[in-house]
Formats: structure tokens, C-alpha cells, sequence
């Protein structure tokens, strides 16, 4: 397994853009043509499915945030919405056979980071400036640097939890795939024709593998992160 | 026949991946738990059903912590070895 490979480089800097940053303006495009077809004739009474879809998705996540954060929190739903589609999106594109978006810890370090500061934004405006530094010596003084580390692991763990799901799958399938090539060059039932190889033992087993690990995981973590997301936030506003 | 020194240590940090991943057994165990007492508690009150479901997944997402610290070290032991770079 290699990490994501290298798109192109932007001329004039070394600042290489990756397969992952690809796939995700990809993402965003797709996600974004979604939303225009979803919406178009918008009606007080839906007449079309698209409509009708749309507003199952828009209930879902407001049901979900006011259910878990209650409903002052009500603003939050675009954020998790995001957090949510582009989260799945970005584990299910492996299923089109591109690398998955989220398999790469830059993505989910970077989302995870997003739900510390607003965690700490919302710990400075419910504690104070100095509310906030005297809460890590709670509930006894000497506890503090365990506070400071617990408040660190908290961003870390999401992010390699949501990382090493979808990596993990990437590493078993792709294990998988070179097995049963072996197999079946053992088995003399692997094709060559030009530069495409055909391998009679590689073409079904996977599939089952695949809907584990890629649909499965891939929408149960997006919808970890983004309940995880909520939790924490809420609270940290106690 | 004598080994080089980088595929000694390439193959201790094999086998120190493998040994990592045996920190699997935890989560497997722990989440077990938590579904089997998740559907315990749905049997008994079915209208619950979604609270409890919702619970079961944050609280097994939070067991598989362990599990994906292992694997993150197996992770870095195999592609990224910092071992190699001390020879």
C-alpha cells in the first residue's frame, strides 16, 4: 500500500496537490450539481421524488442534531450535513475503484481539528478565558496534566478512528486482491492480455469483502464522526 | 547465510506489527459486549430502539480506539518504519 499519489505540482511552487485533494474537489462538484437538481421547483406540497428526497435528508440531519444537542443548537445542522455527506461521499468513492478520500490522515486530521476549535471556542464562551485554564484542575489540582492530554486525544483519536477504519479496509482488501492473484497463478487461471490481467479467483470473493468494508464502515464512521462532532461539542458548552 | 543489518530489522518490525494487532482481541471482545447488551435492552423495550442504537454506536466507536491505536502502529511499523532511518 502507497500513500496518495501525486496529481500534478501547482508551477512555480513545490506544492504538490494530491489524488486525495482531487477526489475531493470532485466530490465537492458532484455534491454541489446534487443540491441544484435536488432543489430545482421547490414546492410547499412535493410533487417530485427529488424533493421529496431532499427534504428526507434535510429532516434527518436536523432530527439528529436537535435529538443530540438540542435545539438551540439548530445552527449546527449545515456543519454536520457537510461533515456527513462529504465524509460518506469520501469513503464510498473507492467503491468506483479511486482511492477512498478519507484514507488519507491529512483529510481526517484536518476535520478533526475543525471540531477542537469549536470545541475550545465554545469551552471559552461558556467558561471564560480563565474558567477555561482553571477546568483542567478539576477535579483535583495535580490531575492537570492528565486533563491537558485527554483534551489533545480527543481530536486524535477521531481523526485516526475515521483514518483507520478506512485505511484498514484499503490494507485487507488490497491484501485480499494480491492472495487471490497469487492464487490463481498457482491455479493457472490468470489471463494476461496486454497490460490487463485477468484473475479467475479475484472476481467475486471481493465483492463480499467490499460491502463490508467500504459501504459498511464507510457510512457507520461518517456517521461516528459527525454524532462524535455533536457530543462534544454540546458538551462543551456545560 | 549472514543477514543484512536493514533486513533484520525489517523483519523484527513485521513481526512487531503482527504482535500489535493482537491488541484486536480487546475491541472484538468489548464491542461484543456492548451490541449483545444493546439488543438485550431493544428486546426488552422496543420502542427505544433508536436511543439505544445511537448509544451502541458511540460507545463501540469509543472501544475501537484501542484497536485502531494498534493498527496505526502496525501502520507506521510497515510503511513509515522510523527504524530504518537509526542504521
Amino acid at each position: 500500500m502507497d500513500g496518495p499519489k501525486v496529481s500534478f505540482i501547482i508551477p512555480g511552487t513545490d506544492i504538490a496537490i494530491t489524488e486525495t485533494l482531487v477526489i475531493g474537489w470532485i466530490i465537492i462538484a458532484a455534491v454541489f450539481l446534487l443540491c441544484l437538481f435536488l432543489t430545482r421547483n421547490l414546492k410547499k406540497i412535493p410533487e417530485t421524488k427529488s424533493q421529496v428526497v431532499a427534504e428526507m435528508f434535510v429532516n434527518f440531519v436536523n432530527n439528529m442534531v436537535i435529538g443530540t444537542m438540542g435545539s438551540k443548537f439548530k445552527k449546527f445542522a449545515p456543519y454536520i450535513a457537510t461533515l456527513l455527506v462529504y465524509a460518506v461521499l469520501g469513503s464510498l468513492v473507492s467503491m468506483l475503484g479511486l482511492r477512498s478520500m478519507t484514507a488519507d490522515l491529512n483529510v481526517t486530521l484536518c476535520w478533526a481539528l475543525m471540531t477542537f476549535i469549536l470545541i475550545t471556542y465554545y469551552k471559552f464562551k461558556t467558561n471564560g478565558f480563565i474558567g477555561y485554564f482553571k477546568s483542567f484542575g478539576k477535579p483535583v489540582g495535580f490531575i492537570a496534566p492528565l486533563n491537558v492530554i485527554s483534551e489533545i486525544a480527543t481530536p486524535m483519536s477521531m481523526a485516526f478512528r475515521l483514518f483507520g477504519n478506512i485505511a484498514g479496509g484499503m490494507v485487507i482488501t488490497s491484501l485480499l486482491y494480491s492472495a487471490l492473484g497469487a492464487l490463481s497463478r498457482a491455479l493457472h487461471v490468470s489471463f494476461t492480455i496486454g497490460s490487463f490481467t485477468l484473475d479467475v479467483a479475484s472476481l467475486f470473493v471481493p465483492a463480499v469483502l467490499s460491502i463490508y468494508f467500504d459501504l459498511f464502515a464507510g457510512c457507520v464512521q461518517a456517521y461516528i464522526f459527525s454524532m462524535l462532532t455533536m457530543v462534544y461539542v454540546s458538551s462543551a458548552t456545560e | 547465510m549472514a543477514i543484512s543489518n536493514e533486513a533484520f530489522v525489517l523483519g523484527c518490525s513485521a513481526i512487531g506489527a503482527g504482535a500489535a494487532m493482537i491488541a484486536g482481541i480487546g475491541p472484538g471482545i468489548g464491542e461484543g459486549y456492548a451490541v449483545g447488551k444493546t439488543i438485550e435492552a431493544i428486546a426488552r423495550q422496543p420502542e427505544a430502539q433508536g436511543d439505544c442504537t445511537r448509544t451502541m454506536f458511540i460507545g463501540v466507536a469509543m472501544s475501537e480506539s484501542t484497536g485502531i491505536y494498534a493498527f496505526v502502529v502496525a501502520l507506521i511499523l510497515l510503511f513509515a518504519n522510523p527504524f530504518l532511518k537509526k542504521l
